[in-house]
């Protein structure tokens, strides 16, 4: 159903329009503007009553005068789905961009998504392997999961995001991901090289895009990722895809969740921020997950810089909140030369306890784990004491914890972008990379694994 | 003006009618779909709503239809082992009325109406009852006798009184002024439960993790605060509390957390047996789950919702536990329907009515005399979810205005993978001074001074730390070195503790008590062997200390510890003769 069209606008402020109008509106309803030059912009209602109607224009008020025509589409934003979509590249707002046909909807889904019931959830506990040693031996992702990448302007978060989807698998089985892919004010620089990489490797085949460009209308990035995560519900709920979404960059995001507040004059929290940013974006991120005999799961791969390196600014800070885990890149490896820039002290999966071990990966993987993780802690601090006292001053233990940090970063973290490492391969150039130091100094090791798969008690 | 009125404005969760009756806090239905709504500010003939609900689709000119009750919970048999939202609507249910999406529009008993439980008098006829006394027992699960109580408004003479099988809205006594009285009550969630009086807690909520118990306890009917930044382990530290305290009941809120960890819970809990009573968990909990994603104005009412029950099983003489996990996520509800609403804000955009809210809840907590003379509590453990990790917000500080107990949650510890990651440096309790005297009697009567020497040694530690950072620690004199290896011995052995461990999981308060004395000991036997002459390192690594010191991962520690600790002294002694 369609309404009439009115021209009744009386304020255009920013990406909003006020109107009078003179029939009830819907709460979220869907809104087509006809301006005067022909141009037709799209748009939802963010508040409504009897005597004002507020509309959030996607693509920008510019050229919106008040002979603009509004009309009131009589429905709530819906994305047309099938499985159709499987290797198409769609704009911000769900158009075609690739130049192909419309999608042909088997069915019209509501973009905002309902909360999946916590009874129906099903725990998330299959290991998925990255092939990046980093990940897979300190944060273990899991099918289902939301793990965000953390990361600043000018570190190298896309080539892991392209290297994990490239590469991520179950443990011995060949079921590939699909992936869909949900760019947010990323430059199209940087989307060509997510899109000639995806095409490279035959992924785009099996992949979404929904791309809203940094020259795309701001607005449009509030329902980009609703798009996306939309169509990932559909392909894993409904036509058992395992589906992997990658969003990228969160920060875009919530700016322009900003960018609206600040224009409907809301009361910010920190940093200008509206203070329902941790509701909007536990929308998108909670949207992950395994449902009860369902075969399909959604796992997310959100891509975040953090503004001034901050980890306490309220976009990680938030995020870390909702997400089951972040992997933190860090400037100073990557400025050391380091690929993939993975600082694992603060990174962390949360959902790494249920999905490693005898059954999944291997026996020796959570002794191996924090024995790895304790034993370059301790290097690491004990860098900053050799900066002060030399290290001349330190006992034995702590010259081989010392020596290890940089074998640590140097052969473990190391790899190359399309290096491939099994959960074996990892763990056992843990093994080796461990045997530098005395067995005694390995307390978190337990004895049974030490002889069973120190290099030493091998041979 | 009559109940129902009409929609004028939808802004997010906040809806605006006109032409209704309304009184604050009114329970509405709105639009056609009869949304749940909270009547929650007059202006003149209009009444702001706040929805439980999604309010997409929804227009001005729909009705609005006003119940004339406030938003309350169901009470009676049933409740346990219940997983419900935040308007105490059974998820289960939820999930078989609408799938696993929660859409919405549906209504659900907080219970099974129909299922048939044996209802035992306590009281005969011509009985005079009073508000609150016990008027039957109903076996609710294998640990709980749910105790049905006459409610607090009601009082009488009992005319008749069955015995038998019946449902809970059933009359089962009828009172002399003709007032029936079924197993069901219902009680309005924002105004606390009657009670006679407020008792001073005089004894410990035990917890089994030592480094609570044993520095810093928290008492039947106290309220603590557990601040931390993401990642340091509030979750896992709520939901052990969860599992191993000695409440008889414990109500669990997941207020505006995470899906799957809600799952987890559930997962789990069936499967855990209770420490205290050998019975699975899930027979005295009651949960109540309203994830981040769920609408927020249900997330604000979760937590009245959960005390609520809390405070009614209270009522029938029980110690119940309470969790809200996390009140941050609450406070941010409160401050998004008050920004809705174009409240002027206090700090940080929350409403200026924050802090008095947060105290509102906390107070709700008490050990007390309640109606029919019984002595009960409700405990109450809020998490807190401060920004950045910073406590300078007003949620935290709010919370530790109140509180008496805080457990400081610390990124630092949990990231050198030191759990439960809690400060001891800035953590405190102010129970301690009424809970002594329960330690004296039922540990030992040296309790307390065992716990000031085990605090006083982690005190010296942190400064001699900071000169180690300076010199290093060959650089101190070998009484500071003991010290710090003591100190360490305390930090290894005492306060981590692995929550996912089968046997560290819960440590026995006694057990406690002897291993605090056996590090004391080891300070002792080290001392001594040092003065005549001994070396530091030799002490340190005798073999019996590390047996001690992994000892606490076996079954049956408790009954070996005297001869190991004896042993680890005996081979202290003997690095002597060593030189």
């Amino acid at each position: 159903m369609t309404g009439k069209e009115y021209r009744t606008i009386t304020d255009v402020k920013g990406p909003l329009v006020f109107l009078n109008k003179t029939e009830p509106v819907a709460f979220g309803e869907i809104v087509t503007l006809r301006l005067s030059n022909g141009t037709i912009k799209n748009g939802q209602v963010l508040d409504t009553s009897d005597d004002l109607v507020i509309v959030q224009v996607f693509e920008g008020t510019s050229k919106i005068d008040r002979e603009s025509g509004v009309t009131f589409m009589g429905d709530v934003f819906k994305l047309p789905v099938s499985t159709d979509l499987v290797g198409r590249i769609l704009d911000g707002a769900g158009r075609p961009r690739d130049g192909g046909p419309e999608i042909v909807a088997e069915e019209k889904v509501d973009i905002i998504g309902a909360a999946i019931n916590p009874y129906s959830r099903q725990s998330p506990n299959d290991f998925i392997q990255t092939g990046v040693s980093a990940i897979d031996l300190c944060t273990s992702l899991v099918r289902g999961q939301k793990l965000p990448i953390f990361s600043a302007s000018g570190l190298p978060h896309n080539d892991i995001a392209l290297q994990i989807a490239r590469q991520a698998k179950l443990k011995d089985s060949d079921e590939e991901f699909v992936v869909v892919f949900c760019a947010m004010g990323i430059t199209a620089e940087e989307y060509n090289f997510f899109r000639s990489d995806l095409e490279r490797t035959g992924a785009l085949e099996k992949a979404v895009l929904f791309v809203n460009l940094a020259d795309d209308p701001a607005v449009e990035r509030i329902i980009t990722p609703r798009l996306a995560l939309t169509a990932a519900e559909y392909l894993a709920f409904e036509k058992d895809y395992h589906v992997l979404v990658i969003y990228t960059d969160m920060t875009n995001y919530c700016d322009a969740l900003r960018q609206i507040g600040a224009a409907r004059e809301e009361v910010p929290g920190r940093r200008g921020y509206p203070g329902y940013m941790y509701t909007d974006l536990a929308m998108l991120y909670e949207r992950a997950g395994i449902i009860k005999n369902k075969k399909g799961s959604i796992t997310q791969f959100p891509i975040l810089t953090m503004p001034g390196d901050d980890i306490t600014h309220p976009i990680p800070d938030l995020s870390g909140y909702i997400t089951e885990g972040q992997i933190v890149i860090s400037r100073e490896l990557h400025q050391q030369g380091i690929y993939p820039p993975i600082n694992v002290l603060p990174s962390l999966s949360r959902l790494m306890g249920s999905c490693i071990g005898e059954k999944t990966t291997r026996e020796d993987h959570k002794s191996v784990s924090d024995q790895m993780y304790a034993a370059y802690a301790q290097g690491r601090e004990l860098r900053g004491l050799v900066a002060i006292v030399g290290e001349d001053a330190l006992n034995e233990r702590d010259k081989q914890l010392l020596d290890f940090s940089g074998v640590f970063e140097d052969k473990f973290l190391r790899q190359t972008r399309d290096e491939d490492r099994s959960i074996e391969e990892t763990l056992d150039l843990c093994w080796n990379l461990m045997s530098a130091i005395d067995t005694k100094y390995l307390v978190r090791l337990d004895q049974k694994w030490i002889d069973k798969y120190h290099p030493d008690n091998r041979a | 003006m009559s109940n129902e009125g009409v929609i004028y404005r939808i802004s997010g969760p906040v809806v605006t009618a006109t032409g209704m009756k309304a009184a604050m806090y009114d329970v509405v239905r709105v639009g056609h779909e009869g949304l749940m709504g909270e009547v929650i500010e007059l202006h003149g003939d209009k009444a702001v709503i706040q929805v439980y609900e999604d309010t997409s689709g929804i227009r001005p000119g729909e009705p609005v239809l006003n119940t004339q009750e406030t938003l309350s919970v169901s009470l009676g048999p049933g409740l346990l082992t219940q997983i419900y939202d935040g308007i105490q609507r059974p998820l289960p249910t939820l999930e078989e009325e609408m799938g696993v999406f929660i859409t919405r529009g549906v209504d659900a008993d907080a219970f099974d109406l129909e299922k048939i439980w044996t209802f035992e008098p306590q009281v005969a006829v011509g009985d005079e009852v009073v508000a609150g006394q016990v008027i039957g027992h109903v076996q609710e699960t294998e640990t709980i006798v749910h105790k049905i109580m006459v409610p607090p408004t009601t009082s009488g003479v009992v005319k008749s009184i069955e015995s038998g099988d019946f449902n809970v809205t059933q009359t089962v006594c009828v009172l002399e002024d003709g007032t029936e009285m079924q197993m069901m009550q219902k009680w309005p969630v924002r105004t606390p439960r009657p009670f006679q009086q407020k008792y001073a807690p005089e004894t410990p909520l035990i917890t089994g993790m030592r480094i609570l118990d044993f520095l810093f306890p928290l008492a039947k009917g106290g309220a603590a605060g557990i601040p931390g930044p993401f990642g340091s382990g509030k979750t896992v530290t709520q939901q052990s509390l969860a599992k191993y305290s000695d409440a008889q009941l414990v109500v669990y809120i997941g207020c505006g957390e995470r899906g799957n960890e809600m799952t987890e819970v559930l997962d789990e809990f069936p499967h855990l047996i209770d420490p205290n009573t050998g019975k699975p968990l899930m027979e005295r909990t009651v949960m109540i789950a309203n994830t981040s994603n769920m609408p927020v104005a249900a997330r604000e009412a979760s937590v009245y919702t959960g005390i609520t029950i809390a405070e009614y099983f209270r009522d029938m003489g029980y110690d119940v536990a309470l969790m809200a996990d996390s009140t941050s996520r609450w406070a941010e509800a409160m401050r998004e329907i008050s920004s809705r609403l174009e409240e002027m804000p206090g700090e940080e955009g929350y409403p200026a009515y924050l802090s008095s809210r947060i105290a509102e809840f906390y107070e709700r907590a008490g050990r007390v005399e309640t109606l029919n003379g019984d002595d009960g509590s409700v405990t109450v453990i809020g998490a807190v979810s401060p920004p950045g990790g910073d406590i300078s917000e007003p949620v935290s500080q709010g919370t530790l205005r109140i509180v008496k107990v805080f457990w400081g949650l610390d990124a630092g510890l949990a990231r050198q993978r030191h759990f439960p990651a809690i400060n001891w440096l800035n953590s405190y309790s102010l129970y301690p001074q009424s809970l002594d005297q329960w330690f004296r009697d039922n540990i030992s009567q040296d309790f307390p001074e065992v716990r000031t020497q085990i605090s006083g040694l982690l005190q010296i530690e942190s400064e001699l730390q900071e000169i180690v950072q300076l010199v290093g620690s060959d650089a101190l004199p070998t009484d500071q070195q003991l010290t710090l290896e003591v100190a360490r011995m305390i930090r290894e052995f005492f306060l981590q503790q692995n929550g996912f461990h089968d046997v560290d999981a819960y440590c026995d308060i006694h057990l406690q008590y002897q291993m605090a004395k056996a590090i004391l000991s080891f300070q002792d036997a080290a001392k001594s062997a040092m003065a005549s002459g001994a070396v530091l390192n030799d002490v340190v690594n005798v073999p019996a200390r590390s047996d001690l010191m992994r000892g606490r991962f076996e079954k049956g520690y408790i009954d070996v510890i005297a001869d190991m600790v004896k042993k680890m002294t005996d081979e202290i002694a003997d690095t002597v003769e060593d030189n």
